[in-house]
């Protein structure tokens, strides 16, 4: 079997899922070798070896977290110029496509990005023009360098005890010419992030500027909430929750569209939702047209009700 | 100080996106076309940097005949020069070929010093190729940028990425921005006049000194297989509220196994 690299998206340690998303994909096509890049390595040990890595290739290197990604994609080529595996496997999210960006130049290997499934040999599905397409691909030069969207596989458990390998991290002083200056921590919702959310409840133009029941909705499903681009143009909720073209693009199980008319910016962000919902007070919404169940009215008393009813159904 | 931004001329979102049967390449001629709108924030935040100082600003474009409009939207916003890159061998390229004939090409122009563009693409929306454009020019990135400000050869950027943060770089850097940088002008009458004057160079792989076989669908390094249309969705179940709208929405809910 071959090694399929695997790089360790976390934070200070605090493994995301969508790393343990990438393992189980990894061990269809190959042996999953985590990458693990940064500080606070102890913390993430058990998750890695919970969900299958045969081997974690470690590079505990704190000034890695002092620059934007450049460093990163440079001990990351260095490992696996070394270890010529399979394929390299990442997170989907704007850091996680810097770096393959980077990788496959460095590789000089072909890139795929926001795949959707990778199987066993490796050819990926992706979604394309708001998920009216469905392209079947392949890396076929160097060592394909895949990006995998959140919500791409159902992590499963494999334990094992993991091979570790400390790597030396060599890096140029061209990779650290973006220099953070400062970071504002995750703000603590203590709701799952968006990316990542298998329900999510997005507010939009309909609200008013009042989340209050697009909040209280998504904390009775233990979601995540959403925004649309109109209510974070207005200030109503932080761009980090924007969904959509220009924002974030998410495909949970579960959708639910609340005051949004659904223009196709909008619907190219969450088109491949697996259920989709929405309320909205226009029967002609576009968003109506493509939903599982719709409701026409006013989502400032249809929200809370919802809520109340599934509080009482959860007991 | 000269500025490049980079521009991409796509299908328009609002019409029917299609693909080439003959070889799975994005329909870019059968299709209207426009400037890219994540490219629009780019192409003001390089206005807005001129306008307060002393900058040149030459908008870049790598794509077929039509793909010149792109740089011409750009013109009529304000921008100050275009070059279009154009040649047959160019069609059906991977982001790892078109971000060396864009590296190649900022060589060409010289003396940049610093490279804007969108955060992605609205066709393909792989965002990779500002920062392999920055790895081949071996300069530093900063993408999904939210402010902006240029102090000197230093340029400071608030980025709205996984978590927000302040990053400082050198110039010549290469910086992608979000929609939240700014609100991209429309071009005035007197802008759409004005640009017709303006000079618009066309370049091809011969005068960038690329050789045919190195970009093009021949030479991608990824191939697409299939490309299917997804069915429809279908139009579920719609109910009006009287009163009971909630209770319905939380009895769907059950009924799919969410509560």
């Amino acid at each position: 079997m071959t090694e399929i690299l695997v790089l360790v998206d976390h934070a200070d340690g605090a493994v995301r899922k969508t790393t343990t998303e990438l393992l189980t994909i990894a061990r269809r096509a190959g042996e999953p070798s985590a990458v693990f890049l940064g500080s606070g390595y102890e913390a993430a040990k058990e998750t890695l070896s919970a969900f299958g890595a045969e081997k974690v290739y470690v590079a505990d290197a704190p000034e890695l977290d002092d620059y934007l990604v450049a460093p990163k994609a440079e001990v990351l080529a260095q490992i696996a110029a070394n270890v010529n595996p399979a394929a390299v496997l990442i997170a989907s999210n704007p850091d996680g496509k810097e770096i393959a960006a980077r990788l496959a130049v460095k590789l000089e290997s072909g890139i795929i990005t926001d795949a959707v499934d990778v199987g066993a040999d490796l050819t990926t599905t992706q979604s394309a023009f708001a998920a009216s397409y469905s392209v079947t691909a392949r890396v076929t030069h160097g060592t394909p360098v895949i990006t995998v969207k959140p919500n791409s596989a159902t992590p499963e458990q494999a334990a094992t005890t993991p091979v570790e390998e400390k790597v030396a991290a060599s890096v140029s002083d061209t990779s650290k010419a973006a220099r953070i200056v400062s970071r504002s921590a995750r703000e603590a919702t203590g709701r799952p992030e968006l990316t990542e959310a298998a329900i999510v409840v997005s507010g939009g133009r309909g609200t008013g500027g009042n989340f209050a029941p697009v909040e209280a909705l998504a904390d009775a499903l233990g979601g995540a909430v959403g925004a649309s681009r109109a209510a974070v143009d207005s200030g109503w909720y932080p761009h980090s929750h924007q969904v959509g073209q220009t924002g974030q693009t998410v495909s949970p199980q579960l959708y639910i569209a609340a005051g949004i008319s659904g223009a196709i910016q909008h619907r190219a962000g969450m088109q491949t939702s697996k259920t989709i919902v929405a309320v909205d007070k226009d029967p002609e919404a576009p968003i109506f047209s493509m939903v599982d169940f719709g409701v026409v009215g006013d989502l400032h008393t249809i929200l809370p009700q919802a809520t109340e009813e599934i509080l009482k159904r959860k007991g | 100080m000269k500025i490049i931004a980079l521009v991409k001329h796509v299908p328009d979102a609002a019409a029917d996106r299609t693909f080439n049967d003959a070889d799975n390449t994005t329909d870019r001629v059968g299709v209207d076309g426009i400037l890219s709108e994540l490219d629009e924030y780019a192409v003001e935040a390089a206005l807005k940097i001129a306008e307060s100082g002393d900058a040149e600003v030459i908008a870049v474009t790598m794509g077929p005949e039509g793909a010149v409009d792109a740089v011409k939207r750009a013109l009529q916003m304000g921008a100050h020069s275009g070059v279009h890159i154009v040649d047959d061998a160019l069609h059906g390229s991977d982001a790892l070929a078109t971000s060396r004939v864009l590296a190649t090409a900022i060589e060409k122009v010289g003396d940049v010093d610093l490279v804007l563009s969108g955060m992605a693409s609205t066709d393909g929306g792989m965002s990779v190729v500002p920062a392999m454009v920055a790895e081949r020019l071996g300069l530093a990135h900063v993408g999904f940028v939210g402010e902006l400000t240029l102090n000197g050869a230093t340029v400071t950027a608030r980025r709205d990425a996984d978590v927000t943060e302040t990053v400082e770089a050198s110039l010549p850097a290469v910086v992608s921005v979000t929609d939240q940088i700014n609100e991209p002008r429309y071009p005035s009458f007197k802008g759409i006049m004005a640009a017709k004057k303006k000079p618009v160079e066309t370049w091809s792989l011969a005068d960038l000194g690329i050789e045919s076989e190195a970009v093009g669908l021949s030479a991608a390094w990824s191939v697409v297989d299939a490309i299917d249309q997804r069915p429809e969705r279908t139009q579920g179940e719609i109910v009006t509220d009287e009163g009971d709208g909630g209770v319905k929405l939380a009895e769907y809910l059950a009924s799919q196994k969410f509560v």
